[in-house]
């Protein structure tokens, strides 16, 4: 069997923010880097994230600081949150946002020349850094600009099917190109995961086809854990209608604005329930939301600034007690604040230009005169591969991961913005401590065997022609996709997420037999029946943990347990490959916040 | 239920067809949505590539009844029916499969471009003043997607195949953006003028005309960069004043 072999120092897959980061960080350790991509460089799904870059520059609210992040990262997270990366997270994201400035990114700007900073659910400051509402593209563009001056080799249109290990040691990887098939072997001192979110798996998602989790099942395969996969997020606001737009992305950036959220009677519904937690720091009405918006520092936030658990949970209820809207959704109204400022259609243009696009051209809709109307997205996993806080190495030796693969800073609940500061902050220590690993260990010895075998794992499919039924490995995706959507979704409870583990096991082995047409020159079947075996690890895995923890809390509701339970919120959920090959779910206490920074969380009340 | 009928081009580099198919129509449905349907249902080897299927990734372009488009973002109800609908790869580069095709050569030319070079910083801490109305135009030169729709319809590269001495309208927005971005401190006019060929676009705007970002590619981009390179390059007085200074490049503005 013919394949090429590539020597690095660091193999970094994935190249969204944290890859494309990580590469700059290790190339400038003197590494020598391979950067793999699933498609063309600068087209990972980074590039969808509107809103913005949380960090606390201060630049709008000066009362802002990494304490007042850090405390905020942490009740957003519902406090199970790996408290030293939100540390980490909190006081780095600052100069990670001014670096990208130094490498070209054009923010918009205050009035005074600094980064301008937007408000954003659960930050009690302004605080995200934006582009008008393409700030993913900014800083996509941005990393790959700068790091393609760096040196790193990098191999688009290229999917690892498996890592390729050493004893316990994870010391390479195995892929295809999409193009023509073609086998590449990389061999690597250290292995870098960046591979994004797992929102395939569900039917109405904001993720792209790549979006198969294959950082999450293929570090899994490898024998590293996986932590929290119960917290699916469920974005508030994806378009509903029409049917081919469904669960396509409207930025929270339209509620930092002062989009009000209603339903059919036209009632702002999220005022009528704010969580405990969030009391002190919510406006009683809309009037003081809207001060608030237009930065009166003694006004709470708004409630449709809630965190996007919540704000989803809403809708769905609003929903089903028949107060939606046609479609099965709710409103989201931008229009109205015409009513307050002058100009007004002229600033939602100027603030939301990709929004108004996006309506005006996929649904005939102009947003600065109608409301949109939208219902919750599968849109990010909190869940992911357990790191070290500090250097970001999985459970397994010469194993990374990092931003939304690798799992901890976000605990039950993103906030917004937090994540594409997250690829930053984590990308760039990942680089720095992978490059260091790499340097110390050198680079372990490849065996022929695993190549082989993963060789045979990867033609499989296309070796089966005879048994295409149907529409094959589409068909199997799509069951998948219907049965989380309705299993292991936004509301959940025992008897269906137990339903769901059973069908994803007739799923596996559906998958496991499954045959595709065509060669192996650019074939989306053969691409997305390889895929599979990474969604369908990862559902069990969502399935597993959101069986195990029996409360609800963050993104993971269950009716059958319906209240926030205080003993559970001192465990996190692990999942492993178990010597069977079965997946083990057990709970681990979660280490004691650190005598200083609970103190932080005390004093930001 | 309504269908329409497609002409996608199957093949590869070697040759190809077009072959029809008819899939069912749905509200609201675009071009993309149509191929998907396609590719689950009837050719589940289709290549295309996708990703945001928002208007944001640039990745689905195609030519859709012969004009360059992202797919995603090109409604059917926009479409006549009574027509098969031609869907097929872009024309000023190699073909790899259907409607995929080889876009590498656009990485190369963004890889020889001088990259962005920042003045010191004004501030202790790294950062600098810069004002949205100096930033405005730079940023809508930065919305690019890089679809590369403007580089298939510009006849230099799509009829007359001048890759070699062309770098094409997206990286003639991109050097805009370099240029004008108020940081900047680099001088890129004298590869523009030689190696990158700006005198060879005649300013059809045919790029602008097919930008799905909305890009006023022509007027905002290449104009001012041609100007920008005939000042330096055959201003006699300028040439003076730089030949006695030493200096390149005058104040950007």
């Amino acid at each position: 069997m013919e394949y090429s072999r590539h020597e690095h120092d660091v193999l970094i897959i994935g190249s969204g923010g944290a890859g494309l980061r990580a590469a700059i960080e290790a190339s400038a350790a003197g590494a020598s880097v391979g950067l793999v991509s699933k498609s063309l460089l600068g087209k990972a799904h980074t590039v969808m994230a509107e809103g913005g870059i949380a960090a606390a520059l201060a630049n709008v609210d000066e009362r802002d600081g990494w304490e007042v992040h850090f405390a905020d990262t942490m009740r957003g997270g519902q406090y199970l949150n790996n408290w030293r990366m939100a540390e980490i997270h909190a006081k780095e994201s600052p100069a990670r946002v001014r670096e990208l400035e130094e490498w070209g990114a054009v923010f918009d700007r205050t009035k005074d020349g600094k980064i301008l900073q937007r408000n954003f659910g659960g930050h009690a400051h302004p605080r995200l850094a934006h582009v008008g509402d393409r700030t993913g593209l900014e800083m996509i563009r941005t990393l790959q600009d700068y790091g393609i001056h760096r040196g790193f080799d990098d191999y688009q249109e290229c999917t690892i099917t498996r890592l390729l290990k050493d004893g316990d040691r994870v010391i390479g990887a195995f892929g295809y190109d999409r193009e023509n098939g073609h086998f590449r072997v990389f061999h690597a001192g250290a292995v870098i995961l960046a591979t994004g979110g797992l929102g395939r798996a569900y039917r109405i998602t904001s993720n792209s086809w790549e979006c198969t989790g294959d950082g999450h099942s293929l570090g899994y395969q490898a024998g590293a854990e996986l932590i929290d996969m119960e917290f699916i997020q469920f974005h508030p606001t994806g378009m509903v209608w029409p049917p081919s737009v469904r669960g396509i992305l409207v930025t929270e950036g339209v509620r930092g604005e002062g989009g009000a959220l209603k339903n059919s009677e036209g009632r702002r519904f999220l005022y009528d329930d704010i969580p405990p937690l969030y009391k002190d720091q919510t406006a009683d009405t809309p009037e003081e939301g809207w001060r608030y918006v237009m930065g009166d520092r003694d006004a709470r936030r708004p409630a449709e600034l809630l965190t996007r658990d919540h704000v989803a949970r809403c809708i769905v209820r609003e929903v089903k007690e028949g107060r939606g809207s046609p479609h099965g959704g709710v409103y989201l109204d931008i229009a109205w604040i015409k009513e307050k400022i002058p100009n007004g259609a002229e600033h939602i243009k100027r603030k939301l230009p990709a929004m108004y696009h996006q309506f005006m051209t996929l649904a005939g809709i102009d947003i600065t005169e109608e409301p949109m109307e939208v219902g919750p997205t599968t849109h990010y996993v909190m869940g992911g591969l357990r790191v070290d806080a500090d250097t970001q190495m999985c459970t397994v030796p010469g194993l990374f991961a990092a931003g939304e693969c690798g799992a901890g800073l976000h605990g039950a609940n993103r906030l917004g913005g937090n994540s594409l500061s997250d690829l930053v902050v984590f990308g760039q220590r990942a680089g720095k401590y992978a490059s260091a690993y790499a340097n110390e260990h050198g680079r372990g010895t490849l065996e022929e065997a695993q190549i082989e075998e993963a060789q045979r794992e990867a033609l499989a499919p296309l070796e089966r022609q005879d048994r295409t039924d149907g529409a094959g490995p589409y068909s199997v995706q799509f069951e998948l996709q219907d049965m989380m959507q309705e299993k292991v979704g936004i509301i959940r409870e025992e008897s269906t997420l137990s339903e769901a583990v059973e069908e994803i096991s007739a799923l596996v082995r559906k998958a496991e037999g499954l045959g595709v047409t065509g060669d192996r020159h650019f074939n989306p079947g053969w691409h997305t029946a390889l895929d599979l075996r990474h969604l369908l690890t990862n559902s069990e895995a969502c399935a597993r943990a959101g069986l195990e923890r029996k409360e609800s809390r963050g993104a993971h509701s269950r009716v059958d347990f319906p209240d926030k339970d205080e003993e559970w919120g001192g465990f996190t959920v692990v999942l492993k490959r178990g010597s069977d090959g079965a997946m083990e779910v057990r709970r681990d206490p979660l280490p004691p916040v650190r005598e200083d920074l609970q103190k932080i969380i005390a004093e930001q009340g | 239920m309504a269908t329409a009928t497609f002409k996608i081009w199957r093949g590869n580099a070697e040759g190809g067809e077009f072959k029809e198919y008819t899939t069912e129509l749905t509200e609201g449905m675009v071009v993309l949505d149509a191929m998907h349907q396609v590719q689950a249902e009837q050719a589940h080897d289709l290549a295309l590539r996708w990703n945001c299927k928002a208007g944001k990734c640039g990745s689905c372009s195609a030519e859709v009844n012969g004009r360059p488009k992202l797919m995603c973002m090109t409604r059917m109800g926009d479409l006549p029916t009574d027509h098969p609908i031609t869907v097929e790869p872009l024309k000023a580069f190699p073909l790899i499969k259907d409607l995929v095709t080889d876009v590498s050569w656009n990485h190369e030319v963004k890889k020889r471009i001088k990259p962005f070079k920042p003045r010191a910083p004004d501030f202790e801490d790294g950062s600098w003043e810069m004002h949205q109305q100096d930033v405005d135009r730079v940023q809508e030169f930065r919305k690019c997607i890089e679809c590369y729709l403007c580089q298939d319809v510009c006849h230099v590269l799509r009829e007359h195949h001048m890759h070699d001495d062309f770098i094409g309208p997206r990286f003639l927005v991109h050097i805009a953006a370099l240029e004008m971005h108020p940081l900047d401190i680099e001088d890129r006019r004298e590869d523009l003028r030689k190696s990158q060929g700006i005198g060879l676009c005649n300013i059809t705007k045919c790029c602008t005309t097919v930008c799905p970002e909305g890009i006023t590619i022509t007027d905002n981009a290449i104009i001012p960069l041609k100007e920008r390179v005939v000042d330096q390059a055959y201003d006699p007085v300028k040439k003076l004043i730089q030949l006695f200074t030493g200096r390149g490049k005058e104040r950007k503005a």
